[in-house]
């Protein structure tokens, strides 16, 4: 079953302040969305050491949303990249496909 | 405390000071995308602490922390925690946060850093205090170094560009300034009660209104300062 992304940290941080959340949320929308084009720009052109660099950025948001597993691929697919490795291309697309389906739904 | 913030992820940014609003003692003073802009500040401004965060493009947190010449306190941020091992090269880093941050662990970050900020204010006072406990110091005069005994000052006045220095064997024109000195004396025996006078406190005969006699001095006691100086007498 895929991985669902949630607001528990933001709820914590945010303890209550619902205009602070909503600046974050969009906040991180707006920069995830940023990060998410230039990752594919990057992986299009092959540029595997700036993909990393990008999936490092997105990993942080990734662990905001509380995705423990997809985090832990994303970390390793960061890792591979630096190396020239880009096998996890696949399962790292999926986590921004369900990150960005869930982004446009708050 | 006043502290910067460096991260060029703007969601970081916003949790850091998100963090931060919830402490009265911490004042976010600036926010950096990147580590350059936070090198041109610091050149012209002081801080106390430096959230940092360790992995940005083209000049990472550890180069960064190599160009100042006298960091602050600092709290590495970072989505890893591979770094840390390197943070213990560098004495002022104080803590070492993995993204995203908690406010349970921001709060022992905050705390680390409140003692080490305490212990280098103790360190300063023991600093200061050795200075004071030194009995002498050497005046120029004419091209000589002259010894002062300093339990043997009794006043000093401020007159242009020079100050007089009185003792109990010899007076002294000296060129430099009466906040110089100030520096130079031992706090528990001098006071400044005008802005042009100090006294040695233990050489006080008598006060009357806004004078005090000293030797055979009659010196003038501001009304701001005089305060203090009925606060250091052993009043009966």
């Amino acid at each position: 079953m895929k991985e669902q992304p949630n607001l528990n940290y933001i709820n914590s941080l945010s303890g209550g302040d619902k205009s602070f959340k909503i600046k974050l949320i969009s906040i991180i929308k707006k920069e995830f969305k940023i990060e998410k084009n230039i990752y594919y720009n990057n992986i299009k052109s092959e540029k595997l050491k700036l993909c990393s660099e990008n999936v490092h950025k997105i990993k942080h948001k990734i662990s905001i949303l509380g995705l423990e597993k997809s985090y832990e691929i994303a970390a390793q697919y960061e890792n591979n990249l630096r190396e020239g490795n880009s096998a996890l291309q696949n399962k790292f697309s999926d986590i921004l496909n369900n990150v960005t389906n869930y982004l446009n739904k708050l | 405390m006043n502290c910067i913030i460096i991260d060029d992820e703007a969601t970081s940014r916003t949790i850091i000071g998100e963090l931060c609003s919830s402490y009265k003692n911490l004042n976010v003073v600036e926010v950096f995308s990147n580590a350059i802009e936070a090198i041109k500040y610091l050149n012209q401004n002081k801080t106390d602490l430096i959230f940092l965060d360790i992995h940005m493009p083209d000049f990472n947190g550890f180069d960064f922390i190599r160009t100042l010449k006298d960091p602050p306190f600092i709290i590495l941020t970072t989505s890893d925690a591979e770094f840390a091992i390197q943070a213990f090269e560098y004495d002022c880093i104080v803590d070492y946060i993995v993204k995203p941050i908690k406010p349970e662990r921001f709060k022992k970050s905050i705390q680390k850093v409140e003692v080490k900020l305490n212990e280098k204010v103790t360190a300063t006072t023991t600093e200061k205090e050795k200075l004071q406990t030194v009995d002498d110091f050497y005046v120029n005069i004419n091209k000589r170094l002259i010894k002062i005994d300093i339990q043997s000052i009794y006043l000093v006045e401020a007159k242009g560009d020079y100050i007089y220095l009185k003792t109990d064997n010899k007076n002294y024109t000296v060129h430099s300034t009466l906040k110089k000195i100030e520096e130079k004396l031992p706090d528990h025996m001098f006071l400044k009660i005008h802005r042009s006078y100090i006294i040695n406190i233990n050489k006080i005969i008598d006060i009357e209104d806004n004078s005090v006699l000293i030797e055979k001095d009659i010196v003038p006691v501001s009304r701001s300062n005089r305060p203090e100086l009925m606060k250091r007498l052993n009043l009966l």
